[in-house]
């Protein structure tokens, strides 16, 4: 298939692990590189790339997975939502299957509740304009990625004066998390692979004091195998070369350097940043987005009151330690053990891109 | 929490109806531990019950309901589904289907054309298949109590009992055939459903397996099993032909037969085209001598003309499912959980 099969040919592949393997046989040390991206760590698990880059390079997997990154306060005020009776909660469909603190929207609409799945926000904006007598709330759960197709939701919501219309905002933003990551005297990192759909809205310069201020070499990478491949290889081609560390493209059919100002300025003109809690690396300054006061008609949490309980987090689940990348979900007691896509105990073993959910599914390779 | 105060208040999701892990463990601790005899112990697509005529053939015996959402959609309908998805699973087993029986469950209000055009499309498939619909059950339930039609449908078939294959005979060096493209029945659906707003032309397999399988067992004895992979898609049926075997199974991903357009919409979609429910598809494993023989029987018959080999039965990894990819790594491949669900970015 044209566009495809381009980014999967076996023999290219080949040709770079050889470059991949040449590269880590100069070094004497291990080298460790992050992939930030959920959608990422899904791609090496299911081309099975772990297995194929050798002992000398290690891939460990960063918090870029939003469904994981969000802490149950916010998915048990979704629930709460969603047991009012008027209440309809639209949302992707990764959000379903996530524990809250004593239940789930899957267990919610097994009870009744009313919840769709949707692809876009725009999806839900149109549920709220047929069903004038609910409350209609989209789950805003996402990075840079998703955040502004929100954002122009909102924006023709209000345009459209569309009353029943809200958003429960968890946005968060990656750049601060990353500055989290680079501080933390746990991990030794080598690289970053840098998130492709991210980039294409913020470009490449939110990644500079990472290559600037700390030495460590950036890549933008596709989400194809062949892409992913080349993105280490560049990574490991900066170290040897000792040239000083940068941020490259290697995404450059998607990722421009000044990224999407069009849907930044939709971002901005909706959103302001806040604190924001992440689950693992705990409240990273300015990470996360909230709807601005101009529009708070539609923001969720200021208009619909909710009876939240109590914010339990599931005990001895090292979702946090994955998601930072200083533990493996082989580390964890409770993975494949109680922890299971059927029963899962944290967030990194259900959503599509959890860390857990690629290592069960896809093996440890 | 105790475990009885668990399942007290555990309740029926849509996982449990998918075909994958949930309703698997759900059948086994329900319903087969309370019904268990020798014949549901076979826990196979029909049981195979002896011949009260006692002329050396056997009996095979199947039941399915058909719930599918929209009605009509590209290649079928509920009433193609509810005639082909019963005499496949008798097919499979290696009978010919006979007789069918049919139980509508039909809300208040469905229009009476629809229904008609339901029949008529389950005439057509009962005359293709060579089978006769000779008995049947009809009910309405209020609105609301129903999503319009549900059809049941059992099956009875004769099977000779030289025949005797089953997951047993299955040994490490054997091939593992398909008949054409994976994936198109979920996938036609899913687009048919239209809250994607996907452009398409993609069509359902929907089809009596039937004739290709007579086809099949008429060239060679070296047939050792036959599933037809439909909810779970390919995944789960070769997991459930894996599950506690003293054998493994290596699938190659570059033998998959996979449309451009199905390819395509999983991509957007998030979706694992070995997941998706198939209707016209036979997973089927032989010998190797025989593999030439089966896949040339195969590829003449119209329902066949796709088959491959696309995988083959291991010493190693017993009672796992693994896939060679593009490019050479091994992964493991597990039974589906819960549904399919899309993806966030």
């Amino acid at each position: 298939m044209k566009y495809l099969d381009e980014y999967r040919d076996p023999a290219l592949a080949h040709r770079i692990l050889d470059k991949i393997a040449e590269a880590c046989g100069e070094r004497s040390e291990l080298a460790a590189i992050m992939e930030v991206c959920g959608t990422h760590t899904m791609s090496i698990a299911r081309a099975g790339l772990r297995s194929l880059l050798g002992e000398n390079l290690r891939l460990l997997s960063g918090p870029g997975c939003p469904v994981c990154v969000t802490p149950n306060d916010y998915l048990d005020r979704a629930i709460a939502i969603a047991r009012q009776r008027d209440a309809i909660i639209a949302t992707f469909g990764d959000m379903m299957k996530v524990p809250g603190s004593s239940s789930s929207l899957y267990q919610e609409r097994g009870n009744g509740a009313r919840i769709e799945m949707v692809y876009s926000p725009l999806d839900a904006l149109k549920i709220a304009e047929q069903n004038p007598l609910n409350k209609v709330i989209f789950l805003g759960v996402g990075f840079e990625t998703t955040a502004p197709t929100v954002a122009a939701t909102l924006a023709k919501a209000r345009a459209d004066g569309v009353k029943n219309f809200f958003v429960l905002c968890g946005h968060k933003i990656v750049p601060p998390a990353l500055f989290a990551l680079v501080n933390d005297p746990e991990l030794k990192l080598d690289g970053f692979l840098c998130p492709g759909h991210v980039s294409a809205i913020i470009g490449s310069r939110p990644y500079e004091f990472i290559a600037r201020d700390y030495g460590l070499p950036c890549v933008i990478a596709g989400f194809e195998p062949l892409d992913i491949l080349q993105g280490i290889w560049m990574i490991l081609r900066q170290i040897i070369e000792k040239r000083g560390a940068s941020v490259e493209i290697q995404y450059s059919r998607a990722v421009a350097a000044e990224g999407n100002p069009k849907a930044a300025a939709f971002m901005e003109k909706v959103f302001e940043p806040v604190d924001s809690i992440w689950r693992g690396l705990g409240k990273i300054p300015a990470s996360g987005l909230a709807i601005k006061e101009e529009f708070g008609d539609w923001d969720a949490a200021r208009v619909i009151q909710a009876d939240v309980g109590e914010t339990r987090e599931p005990a001895g689940c090292i979702c946090g330690m994955i998601l930072r990348g200083v533990r493996l979900p082989m580390d964890c007691p409770l993975f494949r053990k109680t922890c299971t896509p059927e029963n899962p105990v944290g967030a990194c073993m259900v959503s599509s891109e959890g860390t857990c959910a690629a290592y069960y599914k896809y093996g440890n390779g | 929490m105790g475990i009885t105060e668990k399942i007290a208040g555990e309740k029926i999701t849509l996982a449990h109806g998918s075909g994958g892990i949930q309703m698997h463990n759900l059948i086994r601790s329900l319903f087969q531990k309370r019904f268990r005899n020798e014949w549901l112990d076979q826990m196979s697509d029909s049981a195979v019950i002896g011949n009260p005529a006692g002329d050396g053939d056997a009996l095979c015996f199947t039941t399915d309901s058909y719930v599918v959402a929209p009605l009509f959609f590209p290649g079928g309908d509920i009433g193609k589904l509810a005639v082909c998805g019963t005499v496949n699973d008798l097919a499979v087993e290696g009978a010919t289907p006979l007789f069918l029986s049919c139980g509508f469950i039909v809300e208040e209000g469905c229009e009476i054309l629809v229904l008609e055009k339901v029949a008529d499309s389950m005439a057509d498939a009962a005359r293709t298949a060579g089978v006769k619909i000779v008995t049947g059950d009809f009910k309405v339930v209020e609105k609301g109590k129903a999503d319009a039609i549900f059809i049941n449908t059992s099956g009875i078939g004769r099977r000779s009992r030289s025949r005797g294959f089953g997951r047993e005979h299955i040994r490490a060096g054997d091939k593992v055939l398909i008949n054409g493209f994976i994936g198109e029945h979920g996938a036609a659906v899913m687009a048919a459903r239209g809250n994607f707003d996907l452009q398409s032309d993609i069509k359902s397999d929907c089809a009596p397996l039937n004739g290709i399988i007579s086809d099949m067992l008429a060239v060679s004895e070296g047939i050792r099993f036959m599933r037809d992979p439909t909810r779970g898609g390919i995944a789960t049926t070769l997991n459930e032909i894996a599950e506690g075997a003293n054998f493994g199974i290596t699938l190659d991903e570059a033998a998959l037969p996979l449309r451009d357009d199905v390819k395509a919409a999983c991509e957007i979609l998030g979706f694992d085209p070995l997941y998706l429910a198939n209707e016209g598809k036979v997973i089927t494993i032989v010998s190797a001598e025989d593999s030439a023989c089966v896949l040339e029987a195969m590829r003449s018959h119209t329902l066949g003309r796709e088959s491959r080999i696309i995988g083959e039965v291991t010493a190693s990894h017993a009672g796992r499912v693994v896939l060679k990819t593009l490019l050479g790594a091994h992964r493991i491949i597990d039974m589906l959980s819960g549904e399919q669900l899309p993806r966030i970015c």
